[in-house]
């Protein structure tokens, strides 16, 4: 669909309770099986942030709030009405920020081992440096199985430019501040509607100790630690995963 | 045609390569030991003086966090060499723009050091290898673009006479730009930019500015000058002079071939020790994505080989070594391949080369070398060489027989 002059990809499947779902750092996702699932009950309107999958990133793209006033036309486009605003890592901060600006579209949120705030020290490394991890170890801090982790070496060609872009695109969003923005915190409190958190027990990217703080600067959230999972546990537990959103949102 | 004689002032003391990942970026500052450094600076600072002895250009450069290049801030070395010297221009190539946040402070250094240097600056703008964007925390993607952006602001720090300008653009603001002093030499310091595609090439052609060309070789050079050519013509009507083209290649001159075998063995440190993993080499945004999709296919790294052979090399086109008589064939041939340049800019010094040995080596290009590149492109006409390189077919992969013996012609 057309929104703010460009062409933005929208992947929309299912019925029921609209939900808004916003991929991380490694590209869209609706594809996967924990999708099919949730599109039982839901109907999931999953835009492909610019510059991953391939697309293009406007020129003047080179923060987070782009993506946020991007979305926030999205809702208003579709009219979208009682939404249930699902982000993942970068999509996850995404969504944070659009619930900060205006909310008034939404019902509740869920947010996937996110990023967005800073939670320790000036020389804490919250958020592991995605860009200075060789691929053995980002796999390790990714993945709790990690003969799931891609493999550059064995991948076809137009799928591994894909993903290059892709991790240009997270730089672009994400460089400086580093998956963050300093003033989020004090715009918490904006955020009244019930939000939830998922986290994969061996996520080595935000921790479970990340998340728990993070939880903790919106009022009322609560938290679900997904076993036997790291950063994906939409990939890695669908089915806990699937259960979870349930739970909360169903 | 002038020469420029090059270093990178590296630290070569190091451990064994198997225990690090990386010399550059994260390898920990503990192996650097401050009294070696000291020396080390102080050798190289001399080896930069000699040239004003023996009447070579000065050339040097800046890297970050890495032993292959000590020096992080090249305008301060650039500044020691302004008073230390009195005659050789002295060639910084080059300010890594879209590293620095202020470009008008780079408007500045480059003014403060024309003026002490009674205006022997020339100065070159780079956007930079993709292993300084961790050290810079400055996300490479359009780094050309910020580079260029950066390069208007200078230029026009440079020649703005009257009082403050306002200056805000998609990635510098700076609102009372007014630099003290102004440059020594006018309407400013002559300007190079490295370049590293035809694309690269053409805004470079289009200032007229000096574009220079690292290592790129036989398989290259041809498509890179071509583009700088030809923008040229397109943008000016004329031919580019030769004097607008550099080439930098390695470079060690013995009186014999197994002296000049040994001191350019010396110089492949420079690529040897190059160990760097592809979480530095490949920043997001950097490459495009088909060459950033090479490297974590771990089909190639970028920049310069790690397992080079001096064979390779030299037929390359990126090594120049041998006697004096066997350098000046091989710089003719690959000058003449080109389609001609006028700047020749020599890494003379890598690795354990000995002090001794540069300047053997300094010494016999200046006496026996130069003067015949001098004579040989003097009456060059530059649209005359481009036809006849046009008209050489493609050379790539030499296979070289003797050490010494005419191998890239």
């Amino acid at each position: 669909m057309k929104l703010q002059g460009q062409e933005i990809d929208v992947v929309r499947k299912g019925s029921g309770q609209p939900l808004v779902l916003l991929h991380g750092g490694g590209g869209p996702i609706a594809s996967m099986p924990f999708a099919d699932k949730l599109a039982e009950k839901f109907e999931i309107i999953a835009p492909t942030h610019p510059g991953f999958a391939g697309s293009k990133i406007p020129d003047h793209f080179n923060r987070i709030d782009d993506l946020v006033y991007l979305y926030l036309d999205l809702l208003d486009e579709l009219d979208l009405n009682d939404v249930i605003l699902m982000g993942f890592s970068m999509g996850g901060w995404t969504a944070v920020e659009l619930a900060t600006m205006n909310s008034t579209r939404l019902s509740k949120m869920i947010l996937v081992d996110p990023v967005g705030v800073k939670t320790g020290g000036r020389e804490d490394r919250d958020i592991a440096d995605v860009f200075a991890l060789p691929g053995e170890k980002l796999a390790e801090l990714m993945f709790h199985d990690t003969s799931l982790a891609p493999r550059p070496a064995d991948m076809p060609e137009d799928q591994l430019q894909i993903m290059a872009a892709n991790r240009i695109a997270l730089g672009v969003y994400t460089w400086d501040p580093y998956m963050h923005n300093p003033k989020l915190p004090h715009r918490l409190h904006r955020i009244k509607m019930p939000t939830h958190f998922i986290w994969g027990e061996s996520d080595g990217i935000v921790t479970v100790d990340y998340g728990e703080k993070y939880c903790k600067l919106i009022d009322g959230a609560t938290m679900t630690v997904i076993e036997k999972a790291g950063h994906s546990p939409q990939m890695e537990q669908p089915d806990a995963f699937v259960d979870a959103v349930f739970k909360f949102a169903g | 045609m002038k020469s420029w004689w090059f270093t990178e002032d590296c630290y070569p003391h190091l451990p064994d390569e198997s225990t690090y990942r990386s010399i550059r970026v994260d390898l920990p500052n503990e192996h650097c030991d401050p009294e070696v450094a000291h020396d080390l600076y102080n050798r190289y600072l001399d080896l930069w003086c000699a040239c004003d002895e023996i009447g070579l250009g000065i050339m040097l450069n800046e890297h970050h966090q890495t032993a292959t290049c000590m020096v992080p801030a090249a305008p301060i070395m650039l500044g020691i060499l302004a008073r230390q010297t009195s005659k050789s221009r002295l060639l910084i190539l080059g300010n890594p723009l879209p590293n620095r946040n202020q470009p008008v402070r780079v408007a500045e250094e480059m003014a403060l050091v024309d003026v002490i240097s009674k205006g022997r600056v020339e100065c070159g703008f780079v956007r930079s290898v993709p292993y300084e964007a961790a050290a810079a925390n400055i996300l490479p993607y359009k780094g050309s673009e910020r580079m260029w952006e950066a390069h208007d602001l200078i230029m026009k720090a440079w020649t703005t006479h009257d009082g403050p300008f306002n200056f805000e653009g998609k990635y510098y603001h700076h609102r009372q730009v007014n630099i003290w002093p102004r440059p020594y030499q006018q309407p400013h310091p002559p300007v190079w930019i490295t370049m590293g595609s035809a694309g690269s090439a053409v805004p470079v052609a289009q200032h007229k500015h000096v574009g220079a060309v690292f290592l790129a070789g036989y398989p290259r050079i041809r498509s890179v000058y071509d583009g700088y050519r030809q923008a040229y013509l397109d943008a000016h009507g004329t031919h580019a002079p030769l004097d607008r083209l550099a080439y930098l290649g390695l470079c060690y001159i013995g009186e014999n071939d197994r002296e000049a075998e040994e001191g350019a063995r010396k110089l492949l440190w420079y690529m040897e020790a190059n160990k760097v993993p592809p979480e530095w080499s490949n920043p997001p945004g950097y490459h495009p994505p088909p060459v950033s999709a090479q490297v974590m296919r771990g089909v190639t790294g970028s920049g310069v080989p790690t397992n080079p052979t001096l064979e390779e090399q030299m037929a390359r086109g990126n090594v120049f070594a041998g006697t004096p008589d066997q350098v000046f064939e091989q710089i003719k041939s690959f000058w003449e391949y080109s389609g001609g340049f006028g700047h020749m800019l020599m890494m003379g010094q890598a690795g354990f080369l000995s002090d001794a040995d540069a300047l053997k080596s300094m010494k016999l290009y200046k006496s026996e070398v130069e003067p015949r590149l001098i004579e040989l492109a003097k009456n060059a006409d530059p649209a005359e060489l481009w036809e006849k390189s046009k008209a050489m077919p493609i050379k790539e992969g030499v296979d070289l027989g003797n050490f010494g013996v005419e191998f890239v012609r």
